[in-house]
């Protein structure tokens, strides 16, 4: 009986392989884009177009992350934009009452933190779908956004959230490289630490994990938190975009950030993640739109060109081993 | 031989129903120890009650005269006792050492944080595997890509590679073809050879006759009696797990 210590990592028989194709549908649909749009409009890949392209992909990504962590659990959050809505009214609530700024980022931070730690323990510890309980969160959310905002926006002037938006190194913004470094640290998480391996584990099969002791409450209530963090963390860089905290609904951010997630290739059914993916499918998602507006085309195309995208790279995902 | 593990009066109720009536039995060091029985005989549960998952409501389980209070799977696997499930509670989607590894991962300490150790542990599970001598592949290949008997290996290499004591299978070859059989029951016999207690759960009476060193044998939640094997026939064996002997 002989044992094969380890199989090469990269052959070229790889390229071949549908599932290689599929695993790397994200960047390589990127990339066709980004030569597509370049030929049809040259101003597409200008310094300052791509500047302004990851500046507006900066949300997305930050709020793909999170929902990463939640699919990765076999999980979905529904209520990913609504959190970054209450997160967002939440700093405009404590700004607009001289509470300063730095406080006005906690309050967005915790609101989001705890409006997921509630999802978390709803799941948890309820024993319901998480289909459910995050689709009770959107609304609840979005209903708690509007009551205390009493449905109107406040308006947030401050020079550093001024600089934030505008300011940055380069062709990347502050918020770009805040969105950077949110990735870099959830890819040593998923991959370098016992929670990551943990989180895989619980949406690979919750049993099996129970079974070596892995305590999978805890760990679903963690990615609901993280994701709720996360779009708290969001709701600064919109509020900061935006100059205002508005009790808006935001569903395109929801349904980006699942398309995202499914176009970086991350299963639904959790147990298998990637952070780079989701985070290529957000790049992809935002150069979409970005390039049809330059080429002129209306806005009423841009949903149905993404959900054409996304539709096609789940097609693609099927063929994964 | 020396009791490793005995039971001694464990009885359990679910609700009015009850699984364990007065179980007594032992587990000798250095032996495959076999328990047979009819299914609802109560084999799974008490073997639930060693592995900790079950908390017996009378009775005591002790392990080298020492009384164990399990409350948990953890508190089972401190103590040296080792569960391959019938369901294999493996992870499809990761890999074999991370499965070798699952909630014991070797990490690099850095305060309050570690980061894996992935080069150690792939190393340590490829010893593991060596060590078996069982045809598995590479330690880096998911387990989705593994046959059932190369699953049921990684499961006992699992169990076997904590140094624990005891190992408990229940009924690690029931979904295995013959050959796969073969090498399980090859590994199984390692494990004894290397001074490991094997506690085995089996319907299956060649294999019982072929591996163990001694027979306990359930029926209706009682243990209704033991033999060493090399002094009983599948007859008897037989009798007792029917009730035809008393």
């Amino acid at each position: 009986m002989t044992t094969v210590a380890a199989t090469p990592r990269f052959n070229t028989g790889r390229l071949k392989d549908v599932s290689f194709w599929a695993e790397w549908a994200a960047a390589i649909g990127l990339v066709l884009l980004v030569i597509v749009f370049q030929i049809l409009n040259p101003t597409f890949l200008s310094t300052g177009n791509i500047a302004s392209m990851l500046v507006a992909a900066a949300i997305l990504v930050i709020l793909a992350v999170g929902q990463t962590f939640v699919v990765a659990t076999g999980g979905i959050d529904l209520s990913v934009a609504s959190m970054m809505t209450l997160g967002a009214v939440g700093f405009g609530q404590a700004y607009s009452h001289g509470w300063g700024l730095t406080w006005s980022c906690l309050v967005a931070v915790a609101v989001g933190a705890v409006t997921g730690l509630i999802n978390g323990l709803v799941i948890a510890k309820g024993r319901i779908t998480d289909f459910i309980v995050t689709l009770g969160m959107l609304s609840a959310a979005s209903g708690a956004a509007l009551i205390l905002a009493d449905g109107k926006p406040v308006t947030v002037i401050d020079t550093t959230l001024l600089q934030l938006s505008t300011g940055g190194i380069g062709v990347f913004g502050w918020t770009v490289l805040i969105a950077a470094v949110v990735a870099i640290i959830a890819h040593v998480l998923v991959f370098w630490t016992r929670f990551g391996t943990h989180v895989l584990a619980t949406g690979g099969s919750r049993e099996a994990a129970n079974a070596t002791g892995i305590n999978t409450d805890r760990i679903k209530i963690a990615v609901y938190a993280v994701s709720g963090l996360l779009a708290g963390l969001a709701a600064i860089l919109l509020v900061a975009r935006v100059g205002a905290a508005e009790p808006a609904s935001n569903t395109s951010f929801l349904l980006n950030s699942v398309a995202a997630v499914v176009l970086g290739g991350v299963s639904l059914l959790g147990g298998r993640a990637t952070i780079a993916g989701p985070v290529i499918g957000a790049l992809l998602l935002t150069a979409l739109t970005n390039g049809l507006t330059l080429l002129g085309v209306s806005q009423f195309y841009q949903p149905l060109a993404v959900g054409f995208v996304v539709v096609l790279a789940a097609l693609l995902t099927r063929f994964q081993k | 031989m020396s009791a490793l593990l005995s039971a001694d009066g464990v009885s359990l109720a679910f609700g009015s129903v009850q699984a364990l009536k007065d179980v007594s039995l032992t587990v000798a060091e250095g032996e495959i120890t076999a328990l047979v029985g009819d299914n609802g005989a109560g084999k799974s549960t008490l073997v639930r009650c060693i592995a900790g998952v079950h908390r017996p409501d009378h009775g005591t389980i002790t392990m080298r005269g020492e009384s164990l209070h399990l409350k948990s799977p953890e508190d089972a696997r401190e103590q040296g006792i080792e569960t391959v499930h019938q369901n294999l509670a493996l992870v499809e989607d990761l890999t074999v050492w991370q499965n070798l590894f699952l909630n014991r991962e070797l990490v690099h300490k850095m305060g309050p944080f570690g980061l894996l150790d992935r080069r150690r542990m792939q190393r340590q599970a490829r010893e593991m595997v060596a060590t078996l001598a069982v045809n598995v592949p590479a330690v880096g290949s998911r387990v989705r890509r593994l046959s059932g008997g190369q699953r049921q290996a990684v499961a006992i290499c699992r169990a076997a590679g904590f140094s624990s004591q005891l190992v408990i299978m229940d009924e690690p070859t029931a979904a295995l073809g013959v050959q796969e059989t073969a090498r399980v029951e090859e590994l199984i016999t390692k494990l004894r050879d290397d001074g490991r207690a094997v506690l085995l759960i089996s319907h299956n009476f060649d294999q019982v006759m072929r591996l163990s060193d001694q027979v306990w044998v359930m029926r209706a939640g009682r243990c209704v009696g033991g033999r060493r094997t090399a002094d009983t026939t599948g007859q008897e064996i037989v009798g007792l797990i029917t009730g035809a002997i008393q």
